[in-house]
């Protein structure tokens, strides 16, 4: 494989364990989010900040930095529990503001020079690079979608579909909106905070400007474009959202209004993603495969 | 003390500019319970529509009115072909749809009238003034002129004419409106056509004011104005008004004064995440 599909595989499997992550969000407990580059970003910082300024390993920083992401996200999860939809919204695009401007402002973090020199990461004294980063990212990838397959199976996760379809009622039969929210909360960004590890060791050089809100926007995206809610939609969308500027690359000029009409048009004409309930995605493969589930 | 008098002026200049935008996004979350993101995309358009009008014409009103004509006219085009039809999905679809629309205008006008920032030489009519030593520009003048003008026109439309009625009437239940007599989805599009002109006014002046129109001037905006309605009460037009002037004093004056260490632009949603903690209702908003 070529360096230049090598990376681009790479990003893509990065942006498809936050979409996954940002899915558990929005997808499974109904919980719209618009900052979730925030998060990604708070897991870079993190892994930047503890391998440049502490010198730690990527095996040893990396529950830190998960239990870091996980434990602001708990945080900036509370207010989410005093707003709903619009409000709730609105105020994950506030906090992309404000943790993007933090980064760009104090000189802890680098301010707006950002932060080099992140090193590689090490397996056995194996620096991976190329194709096994690559392989990383995509076992990393394997088992985020293996915790989301659980979640949807698990108690956990069917009370958050619960609360996702209508909350008063699932309240009423003894599902806390506030431990289930702030439980989907916390996974959500604790798997942002690997994807965000991850793409700092990969690219080992971060910038505030990488973790702005047009990048929410993009992760959303993904997760909308592919079907939100689903297993498989936020890693279609990934992959789509991230093969299809490199197919239009002729085109560059007008590749921007050509993925943002697309944007327009999946979200106007077929809102519940292309493997969403009754897309025209699923009909097909449901007509393809006799009896199987789509 | 006379600087200060002076950044205060430009404060509720600015603050004058955020509430014309902010107008418009209050009146259609009122109406239609939608976040329309790409309001601020109307109003990039409105700089453009006239800024080509004023170079054609030379003629500032003509400007003003062309632009009006035009940002009335995409308002309601999406209204009809993006939202409605999305109004039975759940909140975020309709808002997905509207960043995207604010987007592909962005690099619609990036592509027509080019990456460059274009400049506006317009010269507005309004007089400047020096009392006991404090300047207040023509700029300035024109600002406030133009703003409570267009409020005030606002506020007997809303509030003294039958339209005004509709309008409130279908904003608290279309369902009920429609048994009524009302036809609400004309009442919706009016809200639009207004609002969106509104903001083509506002984009005309920012245009003049800081005599630059470029294709990414509503980003700020877009995202600012809806701190601004959360601020004010959603739904809110006085109070998106209110909410609009405090931060654009308290933008003006921290940054002149105080030593914060973060950007002017970042101090919106910090307003509003602190209004969300303590009165999630919003300055003048009901529960």
């Amino acid at each position: 494989m070529s360096g230049y599909l090598v990376t681009l595989a790479t990003i893509i499997a990065i942006n498809a364990i936050v979409a996954c992550s940002l899915n558990v969000i929005v997808g499974f407990a109904g919980q719209i989010s618009l900052g979730h580059a925030a998060f990604f970003g708070i897991g870079a910082y993190t892994a930047a900040l503890l391998a440049v300024k502490a010198g730690w390993g990527f095996w040893a920083a990396l529950p830190c930095v998960i239990a870091m992401t996980a434990f602001i996200g708990l945080l900036l999860g509370i207010p989410s529990l005093r707003v709903r939809e619009d409000f709730l919204a609105i105020t994950t695009i506030g906090i992309n503001f404000i943790v993007e401007a933090v980064f760009n402002n104090f000189e802890f973090f680098g301010g707006a020079l950002g932060i080099g020199g992140i090193p590689r990461v090490a397996l056995f004294d194996l620096k991976l690079k190329g194709p096994e980063f690559l392989y990383l990212c995509l076992a990393f990838l394997a088992v985020v979608t293996a915790l989301c397959w659980w979640l949807t199976r698990c108690w956990a996760g069917l009370a958050c579909f619960a609360l996702r379809e209508e909350e008063t009622a699932a309240a009423s039969v003894g599902i806390s909106p506030v431990r289930f929210k702030l439980l989907a909360f916390v996974i959500g960004t604790a798997m942002a905070g690997l994807g965000g590890a991850l793409y700092a060791h990969f690219m080992r050089f971060i910038s505030a400007g990488d973790f702005a809100f047009p990048l929410s926007v993009s992760l959303l995206s993904m997760v909308v474009v592919g079907g939100i809610g689903t297993l498989w939609g936020p890693i279609l969308g990934a992959l789509l959202i991230g093969v299809l500027p490199e197919v239009f690359r002729p085109l560059i000029d007008y590749r921007i209004l050509f993925y943002t009409t697309l944007l327009l048009l999946m979200i106007r004409f077929q809102p519940g993603g292309l493997l969403g309930e009754n897309s025209a995605a699923r009909r097909v493969l449901a007509r393809m495969l006799p009896g199987g589930r789509a | 003390m006379q600087l200060f008098i002076e950044q205060l002026l430009n404060g509720i200049a600015t603050g004058s500019i955020y509430a014309l935008v902010t107008l418009g996004l209050a009146l259609v979350y009122g109406i239609m319970r939608i976040l329309h993101v790409a309001h601020a995309a109307v109003y990039s358009i409105g700089a453009y529509a006239g800024l080509l009008f004023f170079n054609l014409t030379s003629s500032l009103l003509l400007a003003v009115l062309g632009s009006m004509a035009v940002c009335s006219l995409v308002g309601v085009s999406i209204e009809r072909f993006v939202y409605f039809p999305l109004l039975k999905h759940p909140p975020f679809v309709p808002l997905i749809a509207s960043i995207a629309i604010l987007l592909s205008v962005e690099e619609l006008c990036r592509l027509i009238a080019g990456p460059q920032i274009l400049t506006f030489p317009a010269e507005l009519p309004f007089p400047e003034f020096r009392i006991a030593g404090v300047k207040v520009t023509s700029t300035v003048t024109a600002v406030y002129c133009i703003t409570a003008a267009v409020l005030g026109l606002l506020w007997i439309v809303t509030t003294k004419t039958e339209l005004g009625l509709a309008m409130r009437a279908a904003s608290q239940d279309m369902a009920v409106a429609d048994a009524m007599g009302i036809n609400s989805h004309l009442i919706v599009s009016v809200t639009f056509a207004i609002g969106s002109a509104v903001a083509a006014v506002a984009g005309v002046l920012v245009g003049i004011y800081f005599n630059q129109v470029y294709p990414t001037m509503g980003a700020v905006p877009a995202y600012k104005t809806l701190a601004l309605i959360v601020v004010g009460g959603l739904g809110s037009v006085p109070g998106a008004v209110i909410a609009s002037l405090l931060l654009g004093m308290a933008e003006t004056l921290l940054i002149g004064y105080a030593d914060i260490p973060l950007p002017r632009d970042a101090l919106a949603f910090i307003a509003m995440i602190g209004m969300l903690m303590w009165r999630s209702q919003g300055l003048l908003g009901s529960r």
